[in-house]
């Protein structure tokens, strides 16, 4: 059917600039296989690597390693949202569709949404893994669900950011190098993988207070991995992870769906 | 009013460490509906940006453009149904098959799915990609590349068609090919706007040609109007020692309709004549009784760069490469100097 209105024609461009990812995905399925396997590396390694050096008190480390994964992954996942964009400039690609009377916001809706995708199967993955090396998930379905959809709302935002880094930048390599120097310290530099508490005075305070912290603390709350005597940092945001990581995306995604909307009318091939 | 008009058009690039670069200098542009304009000039001359601009994809510092009286800065998106644009790089999905490029963008234009497809397939089959047009771009030739961009800029059978170096990596059988595509739309009504760096093309196609240099106008004419203004075929005489040099240019501007010119390499003439194999003739038998062999001598219609010798006294420095489009450049690009006897 032709879109008559403006709702639909944008929910049309939506879906179209979706599909041509979801059809990238078919034609290149490596892309998807290695996202894939690398949160099961991960998953596998610091189990079984770190899981005999590390004790967590009043928990075991598969129980506090699981929510940090999880985290790590899917932030590092939104930064394909920033190479594709940058990838899209390089192309040229970008000019086709700014010439075409279709809505400026569709590209990018397109790119996240292609990638909240794949981050969801991430966390399928993960979890599954998860499972089997004996991550368990000690609350309510409920609870649970809402774990997944707080990791995929943060990831989602983050798509959003590194979407604007990706426009911003001067080819596709740099994005990776970029992702690799911020987002390398703002995932380890956290209660991810070890608590916050064993890391040096400065390192803990930022650990304390970085987001991707929060994230990692409202996952394990919500998927009942922190047992009595695990512990957990004395800040605000570290008490009330769930409700920081709702207004940190929120915050995110009210400032940089503006912004990459309008690089995005702006930007010129390079 | 002309179909499409741009007036006063400047756009300023501010390289880092470098002087700033005008990649439109008060460029004035007027194409009325159904006629097909050249716009001839070397890479750098802005060329470029100046589709980019008519297109809403770039925002020029001053001036105005209107496209069948829309204003083409105020209403972009009043202007993007009515326009298709092939620009200098093949804008394709590389993972996408050339029907579903061709399909996203019919969808893209809000033909509808079923419409898309059938416009789609007309397109393939046009541009003679039916073969390969389930197979993902990414095993294209550089040709049918183009192709299928251009078919991406004929989806929506747009009233203004804008085409960037349009035949610039095809073929000889594809270019004409592709003239031929570009001549029936005109023949229907269709506007177009092509640039180019071959005087032949733009003199094939072109109702009427903009020759622009340094982000401007430096001349405009119908083709025949331009062609009497630099002249018509060349003679071109090369010789071994500067003494030849000076007897052989006196020789070629008595034949030529005007003064021979020296290149850079300090020993090749050309000259504009009126009939190229006479005047051959005739300047091989008088540098033959001086008693001078050229090294090489023959006939060749005009090129550009005889157009921008004629026009502003320097050389248009063709990029070889032709495809490095027209950003602003770091290095303002040399200029050779005409060299003239005195």
């Amino acid at each position: 059917m032709r879109p008559r209105t403006s709702i639909s024609r944008f929910m049309s461009d939506g879906w179209i600039t979706t599909r041509r990812n979801l059809t990238k995905i078919k034609r290149v399925p490596d892309i998807l296989v290695f996202t894939l396997l690398q949160p099961i590396m991960f998953v596998l390694l610091f189990t079984y690597v770190y899981g005999g050096a590390i004790t967590i008190p009043g928990s075991n480390y598969t129980e506090f390693l699981m929510a940090g994964i999880f985290a790590q992954t899917v932030v590092f996942g939104a930064t394909y949202s920033g190479s594709a964009m940058a990838q899209d400039l390089k192309d040229g690609i970008i000019d086709r569709f700014r010439t075409l009377p279709m809505n400026d916001a569709a590209v990018l809706i397109g790119r996240t949404n292609g990638d909240l995708g794949i981050n969801f199967l991430s966390v399928l993955v993960m979890m599954t893994t998860g499972f089997i090396v004996g991550w368990r998930i000690n609350s309510s379905p409920l609870q649970a669900i809402a774990a997944v959809a707080l990791l995929l709302l943060f990831a989602y935002a983050m798509s959003w950011v590194m979407a604007f880094i990706g426009m911003s930048v001067r080819s596709p390599e740099v994005i990776n190098n970029v992702s690799f120097i911020v987002l390398f310290p703002l995932t380890f530099v956290s209660n991810a993988f070890v608590p916050a508490d064993t890391l040096p005075t400065p390192l803990r305070i930022f650990a304390e207070w970085n987001p991707v912290s929060a994230l990692v603390q409202a996952a394990r709350e919500l998927f009942g991995n922190v047992p009595p005597g695990t512990p957990v940092g004395d800040t605000w945001m570290q008490q009330h992870a769930p409700a920081t990581v709702v207004i940190g995306a929120a915050l995110l995604l009210a400032i940089f769906i503006p912004l990459s909307i309008r690089k995005f009318s702006r930007v010129a091939s390079r | 009013m002309a179909f499409i008009e741009a007036h006063g058009l400047r756009k300023t690039y501010l390289p880092k460490g470098a002087p700033p670069v005008h990649a439109l200098d008060g460029l004035n542009l007027e194409v009325p509906q159904g006629t097909i304009k050249g716009l001839l000039g070397p890479n750098g001359a802005g060329k470029t940006t100046a589709v980019k601009s008519l297109t809403t994809l770039i925002r020029p510092d001053e001036g105005t453009m209107t496209i069948d009286g829309i204003d083409v800065m105020a209403h972009p998106e009043r202007i993007r149904p009515i326009i298709g644009v092939s620009g200098q790089y093949a804008a394709v999905d590389e993972n996408l098959t050339g029907f579903e490029n061709l399909e996203m963008v019919g969808r893209l234009y809000h033909l509808g799915a079923k419409a898309s497809r059938a416009r789609a397939t007309e397109l393939i089959e046009l541009f003679d990609l039916v073969e390969a047009q389930n197979r993902p771009v990414k095993g294209f030739s550089g040709g049918m590349r183009r192709r299928i961009d251009l078919a991406g800029a004929l989806v929506a059978r747009p009233r203004v068609l804008f085409l960037d170096e349009p035949t610039t990596g095809l073929d000889p059988r594809s270019r004409l090919a592709l003239w031929d595509v570009i001549r029936s739309l005109a023949g229907e009504g269709t506007t177009v706007l092509l640039t180019t760096q071959y005087l032949e093309e733009a003199d094939q196609l072109s109702d009427h040609i903009s020759v622009i240099d340094g982000g401007k106008v430096i001349a405009e004419g119908t083709t025949n109007e331009l062609k009497n203004s630099i002249g018509g075929a060349r003679i071109e005489v090369s010789v071994s020692s500067d003494d030849e040099v000076a007897i052989a240019r006196t020789i070629l501007t008595g034949i030529g309709t005007s003064d021979a010119i020296l290149a850079t390499d300090g020993r090749t003439l050309t000259v504009p004549v009126d009939n190229a194999p006479a005047a051959l003739a005739s300047a091989l038998g008088e540098l033959g009784t001086r008693g001078i062999a050229p090294l090489d001598a023959g006939m060749r219609r005009p090129t550009l760069d005889d157009v921008f010798l004629q026009l502003t006294g320097h050389a248009a420095t063709l990029d070889e490469t032709g495809d490095d489009g027209d950003k602003p450049k770091v290095k303002k690009r040399p200029r050779r100097e005409r060299k003239v006897a005195s």
